[in-house]
């Protein structure tokens, strides 16, 4: 009985409601419609018949005179069946009845056309019903009547309103079982789903949503919210592991900062080992600011809140660049970098991320490889590598090393924040470029694979 | 010279005035943006640092007004909010500058400075010239003290920026954005080395050195 109480506040019932009444009102608009045309079609059809009888009459009495009439009038009454609806009557100049089967002239009016609707006695049954009749005045000021007992019309008319309310009590009978009866299984469904996301709500976040694999709208949506469900608790993974990473690689800062402030405080040395304290201390909390703004980016771009602008950019010239830019760093290692491939290249993108996403790339390039070795960049029509010959990354960690703060075990000793790989991996997802790392035999090569995937960014109008 | 310091942040705005005092320079405060915008219009300031983020009025309403009214005095935006399309946004709007919090001092000064020389930097000159060191901008040649000095197109870029500015403080970060035009975050002191590649092509050999780095702040070219 639960259900039936929160019956009037379900949509689907409303839904179902609304749709059943408007069925419900064009039937009903059809059936008042066939019930108007049919009685008006049969009150013309009467009205017909008295005319052509009247008529009739009338020449009989111009050709035969009072008898010829008379006896015609005779004559059909005498042929009259019990039920049958005529009324005829022969009435002199005064209106008194001559012939027929009528007591007594109407006191009615006839209307301009010459037809009158007026009261029938019934003296069997005692019953008073309407008549219509059609009334000629002819030769010597003698009044013709001829007319029917609309008892029968009414009777049918009466029929019809029958049918019409009984049908539409049924009708409405039926609307509402049907609604119930929708409402019922939509209901079902959706409590499912509702039971199962509570739960999972509760806590119980490995819980997925049952779905009965018939491949309707309401499968797909459990289907859609496991998915999103998966997607959370990969991301809610995620978010634990880089916690506990961000706790130890903010830490060790923040303490060496700490620890030159308070031996600078400590005031044992001179001025300028003070000074000296003080400037590294400044370091240190200038390479947090740092890691803070570049995890603020990563998260700015991730999460797409950049107004990002987009524009054509020249993946050869910025190539140019970053490698004019890096060179002499590289110098110092005795490293050659080479660059082949196409000269200009354009994609639709923002230039200072990938100028950002191609910078941290080749400066990884240069400080894990070793001294006198090559980095070679490639540019294509699609695709970009950029491949080193230093230890390169094991495939087991292909994955993580995208993730915020993950060092590997070679590279952990290496001064970084280890988010360069994440703005990386930002920078391409939001210009929908894949980026795959295989191995370089020595080393690492780096892919970026754009194509015209990147085009869509436009259309979507957030440049 | 005199600056106005539009800030609603005492901390800040106190941190910025003393030093700027300390530095020889007068600064006035308004908490306010209603009376920054109206000292700011009535009063004669060689620069302007406005914050982006004002209690009940945005900073960069703020430079758009001065900017419609035909005043161009030089405008630094100071904003919590340092992503690149924060930066155009504020120097579409008319501001010269902008800076993101927190930041160093130094960096504070000498984009201070820069601005307020920039009438003078952006002069058309074919020559430069500081101490025996000369740079002719029609024939990219680079001499001292008479020797023909061999430097790549970026160096040469790099030494026309710092002598244009010759005697001021330069940041890495400006750099980056005026030599490089990238607006990013080096991991890696990539600027430092390009610096002592160029010393290497313009001290290295003569009596004088004429490229110093100032510690905790940048750079300087001068005798």
């Amino acid at each position: 009985m639960e259900g039936l109480r929160r019956l009037p506040a379900s949509s689907t019932f409303r839904l179902a409601l609304v749709y059943m009444a408007l069925f419900m009102v064009s039937v009903l608009v059809l059936l008042v419609f066939i019930y108007w045309s049919t009685a008006a079609s049969i009150e013309r059809q009467t009205d017909e018949t008295i005319e052509a009888e009247i008529r009739g009459l009338a020449e009989r009495y111009d050709s035969d005179g009072l008898p010829g009439l008379s006896a015609q009038i005779a004559d059909r009454l005498r042929r009259h069946q019990p039920g049958d609806s005529s009324i005829y009557l022969f009435a002199d100049q005064r209106f008194v009845p001559l012939v027929g089967n009528l007591s007594g002239w109407p006191v009615q009016k006839t209307d301009s056309e010459g037809w009158l609707d007026f009261r029938l006695g019934d003296d069997m049954s005692g019953q008073v019903h309407m008549a219509r009749a059609r009334v000629f005045r002819v030769r010597g000021n003698y009044h013709l009547l001829v007319g029917r007992n609309m008892s029968e019309l009414a009777k049918t008319r009466e029929t019809m309103v029958n049918t019409l309310v009984w049908g539409s009590l049924i009708m409405f009978g039926f609307a509402l079982l049907g609604s119930v009866m929708m409402n019922r299984s939509v209901t079902r469904r959706i409590d499912t789903i509702n039971r199962a996301s509570s739960e999972i709500m509760a806590g119980n976040l490995s819980k997925r949503i049952p779905s009965r694999s018939s491949g309707d709208e309401f499968d797909q949506l459990s289907e859609n919210l496991n998915h999103m469900l998966d997607q959370i608790e990969l991301l809610m993974d995620g978010v634990r592991r880089v916690s506990d990473n961000i706790a130890h690689d903010l830490r060790t800062p923040l303490s060496r900062l700490r620890q030159r402030l308070e031996t600078a405080r400590a005031g044992n040395g001179n001025q300028q080992q003070r000074l000296e304290l003080i400037d590294q201390a400044l370091l240190e909390a200038d390479g947090l600011l740092k890691t803070f703004n570049a995890l603020l980016r990563i998260a700015r771009i991730e999460s797409d809140s950049l107004q990002a602008i987009f524009s054509d950019v020249d993946l050869g010239g910025l190539l140019r660049d970053v490698v004019e830019l890096y060179e002499p760093v590289a110098e110092q290692k005795s490293q050659v970098i080479e660059i082949s491939g196409d000269e200009s290249v354009l994609i639709d993108g923002d230039r200072d991320m990938l100028f950002q996403a191609l910078a941290n790339l080749l400066d990884n390039a240069i400080k894990y490889s070793p001294e006198s070795s090559i980095i070679q960049v490639h540019l294509g029509e699609i695709e970009l590598s950029l491949c080193d010959q230093g230890p390169g990354i094991a495939r087991s960690e292909h994955e993580k090393v995208f993730q915020r703060f993950y060092r590997t075990d070679a590279s952990r000793s290496t001064a970084g924040s280890g988010l360069g790989l994440s703005l990386v991996k930002a920078v391409a997802v939001f210009h929908k470029i894949d980026i795959e790392l295989s191995d370089n035999e020595p080393g690492l090569c780096v892919i970026l694979r754009f194509g015209g995937k990147n085009l869509s960014r436009r259309d979507t109008g957030s440049g | 010279m005199r600056i106005l310091i539009i800030e609603d942040d005492r901390d800040t705005a106190t941190y910025i005035k003393k030093g700027v005092e300390e530095a020889g320079h007068v600064a006035d405060h308004a908490t306010q943006g209603r009376d920054g915008l109206l000292l700011a219009t009535t009063e004669q300031y060689d620069v302007l640092i406005i914050d982006r983020m004002l209690p009940e009025m945005d900073g960069l309403a703020i430079v758009k007004t001065i900017r419609a009214s035909e005043n161009s005095t030089p405008v630094l935006i100071l904003s919590a909010l340092g992503e690149v399309d924060d930066r155009v946004q504020g120097l579409r709007a008319g501001a010269d500058d902008y800076l993101a919090k927190p930041f160093a001092f130094s960096e504070l000064m000498a984009r201070l400075e820069a601005l307020i020389r920039r009438k003078d930097v952006d002069a058309p000159v074919t020559r430069l010239q500081v101490d025996d060191l000369q740079l002719d901008l029609l024939s990219r040649e680079v001499t001292r003290a008479g020797q023909v000095l061999d430097l790549q197109p970026r160096e040469f870029r790099l030494l026309e920026y710092l002598m244009r500015h010759n005697g001021q403080v330069v940041t890495r970060t400006m750099l980056l954005e005026k030599v490089w035009d990238y607006h990013f975050d080096p991991q890696t002191n990539i600027i430092d080395v390009h610096i002592s590649r160029l010393r290497g092509k313009i001290d290295k050999g003569f009596d004088r050195p004429l490229l110093h780095t100032v510690r905790g702040s940048g750079y300087v070219l001068r005798a």
